[in-house]
């Protein structure tokens, strides 16, 4: 179904989004852009993508109604979108095996990806492992270290993971790298981005494929309810677990959506990734979107207890659902996002990744203010396991 | 004819020399484009430092790096660039990347480099796409909006390309970033020879040239050659600028032969 949220033909959201890159990349994405519309015009394709989303993912995942949550907190009632449950832990995975298709298709054998908290890292791996093809993934050195579990992962599925250690060694640098390479190795390499960021069609590809997450919440909540839900949250980094969550809902007015962005340290401290809630347009690694930079156009350290939303930058789309009001954006520091973690680990024994524990926080604070015949869907967008050392160093918590 | 193109002339081939300004500080930018400027050099690229370059190798990372610890911004850069006007005749251009300039203002960006005897800009993630706005903005200020084609540009993007750019074409000689090579690919000649069938600009060939012998073949091919990451490496060695002058006459005498 066509709607005004897609990309036009330049590659723009409404101001947003367009192909900042150097010329050595362009006729690889025209390639890619092509290569992605006969793909998706093909029956036999999108049949393969789904076959192994329910096969090899898991898919559908469950919406799970999070009675024990709902019960301590009162108010609204809240769904969770379970991606958590999703092969790999993540929702990362719908995009990666996607994209995974598209490479083989194209005849690309070497893929290379970039990954922050290794979530996509893992997924990518997984899908090249499964698929036959040699995956490369650049990580920031801060990320290997706090994301220890997901770096053994990758390698044990035949991974090269290669570190980064120029700038904040995080997200932003590792995709700095994998660009780089890309630039060097256009010719027999695929780029698997992992979020709905970077130059098009990338942010239009990483969407289509977690559309999947809204697409079946769409029919979930209808079949259970026979209404749609009145408000969408999910965590906001590059955005692709939020998007895929709304995208399917765009036309859907009455449904409210909301972008949870990481507030670090506190906003006011400067030490956050909040670039829709406290920056303004720039260009960053391919794309127009809001952008936290300085007084100069440099682009700024960002902070977040999450490696996943510790990014200065933003889908393209989501900007554009900001200015036009499609989404409200808000951030949540680190210190109530563990408060979430907490909270849906002791109310419904279930271990959320740092990232959706943003969610899972402000969706809390949204619901008690809320009559309980209102629907709240949590993109529950990973599980935690790859988080308890730093939560355990974080909060002091004890064993 | 603008200050840039004025450069080439048939039995002349251009050398151009890129810094990165404030590295290793300001001092060094103004005596080394003295330098070259005194050895043979056309015209000097200014690169205005970026947090985030990602068409750079890691020499000028490392430089650009440098230069922002040092407080180097694009009003720095403008003042440097005001006093060397004042001090050589060696036509400016600025290297940066989009987002430093789309912060500053299109037209103040411009109407500011103008002021400060710019004589053009070269942007690597600017493609000619998305330099509509910017290609009206510096034709109002006299600026030459260099755009680059690399190795896999394919036809179609050759005739864009040479229909927009002004002052000259940049030619990436490799599908890579920047930084001193050996070797440069065997596909140089032809690439050059595709887009000299279109374009009517000189044509300039930069990324991975650091050697005399590398002129010399990128010379009969080619108007011009730019140098960068060599000579970054060069004042980083040597801080008197000695192998910097020294490597600098080598290259415009390749250039002749």
């Amino acid at each position: 179904m066509p709607t005004r949220a897609n990309p036009d033909s330049r590659g723009y959201f409404g101001q947003y989004g367009g192909k900042f890159i150097p010329e050595t990349l362009m006729s690889a994405l025209d390639k890619l852009e092509s290569a992605y519309a006969e793909a998706r015009a093909d029956t036999d394709f999108q049949q393969q993508f789904k076959r192994l989303c329910r096969k090899y993912i898991g898919r559908p995942t469950p919406l799970y109604p999070a009675q024990q949550l709902s019960a301590e907190i009162g108010g609204a009632a809240i769904l969770l979108k379970r991606e958590d449950l999703a092969h790999t832990g993540a929702h990362k995975i719908n995009n990666a095996v996607g994209q995974g298709l598209l490479a083989k298709r194209m005849g690309k054998k070497r893929i290379i990806a970039e990954t922050g908290a290794g979530q996509h890292g893992v997924a990518a791996a997984s899908a090249c492992a499964m698929l036959g093809l040699e995956c490369i993934a650049y990580m920031g050195e801060e990320d290997i270290r706090r994301q220890a579990p997901n770096v053994h992962r990758m390698k044990l599925m035949g991974t090269e993971v290669r570190p980064v250690s120029s700038g904040s060694r995080t997200l932003k640098d590792a995709i700095n790298e994998a660009i780089r390479d890309w630039v060097s190795n256009v010719r027999n390499t695929y780029y698997l981005l992992g979020s709905v960021v970077g130059p098009h069609p990338y942010p239009m590809i990483v969407r289509d494929f977690q559309a999947i997450i809204g697409q079946e919440t769409r029919e979930q909540v209808l079949a259970a309810y026979h209404r749609l839900p009145d408000y969408l949250v999910a965590c906001v980094g590059g955005g692709s677990n939020s998007i895929g969550l709304f995208h399917p809902f765009f036309s859907d007015k009455q449904v409210k959506f909301i972008g949870v962005e990481a507030a670090g340290r506190g906003l006011e401290t400067g030490q956050h990734a909040a670039p829709l809630t406290s920056g303004e347009p720039g260009v960053l690694h391919g794309a127009r979107s809001y952008l936290l930079t300085d007084d100069h156009g440099q682009i700024r350290e960002t902070h977040s207890i999450s490696a996943g939303l510790d990014y200065p930058g933003v889908g393209p789309e989501h900007s554009y659902y900001k200015d036009t009001e499609r989404a409200s954006y808000v951030a949540v520091t680190d210190n109530q996002a563990l408060e979430g973690f907490r909270l849906l680990c002791h109310t419904e024994g279930i271990v959320p990744a740092l990232e959706p524990a943003h969610a899972i926080y402000h969706a809390a604070r949204l619901a008690t203010d809320l009559p309980a015949d209102r629907l709240i869907v949590v993109n529950l967008s990973g599980r935690g396991d790859k988080d308890l050392e730093t939560v355990i160093k974080e909060a002091g918590m004890k064993l | 004819m603008s200050r840039i193109t004025s450069v080439f002339w048939p039995t002349h081939k251009a050398l151009i020399a890129y810094l990165t300004v404030g590295y290793p500080d300001i001092e060094t930018t103004r005596r080394a484009s003295t330098v070259l400027s005194d050895s043979g050099v056309d015209i000097i690229e200014l690169g205005i430092p970026f947090s985030d370059p990602l068409a750079d190798g890691a020499t000028i990372q490392q430089a650009s790096h440098r230069a922002l610890q040092h407080g180097v911004t694009p009003q720095v850069c403008l003042e440097v660039a005001s006093r060397l006007r004042r001090e050589i005749a060696t036509p400016l251009v600025f290297m940066t990347y989009y987002n430093p300039v789309f912060h500053y203002g299109l037209e103040a960006f411009c109407r500011d480099s103008t002021g400060a005897g710019i004589n053009g800009l070269i942007i690597p993630d600017l493609p000619p796409e998305e330099g509509v706005e910017l290609e009206v903005t510096t034709q109002q200020h006299n600026l030459d909006l260099i755009y680059l084609l690399a190795p896999t540009s394919p036809a179609e993007r050759i005739a864009t390309v040479a229909e927009r750019s002004r002052g000259f074409i940049y030619l990436v000689s490799l599908a890579g970033v920047t930084g001193a090579r050996q070797t440069l690919p065997r596909e140089l000649e032809s690439f050059a020879r595709r887009v000299r069938q279109k374009a009517e600009q000189p044509l300039c060939v930069g990324f991975g040239i650091s050697r005399p012998e590398q002129a010399s073949r990128v010379a009969k091919v080619a108007d011009g050659i730019i140098v960068g990451s060599r000579l970054i490496q060069l004042i980083e060695e040597d801080h008197s600028l000695t192998s910097l002058k020294t490597f600098t006459l080598d290259m415009r005498e390749a250039l002749e032969k």
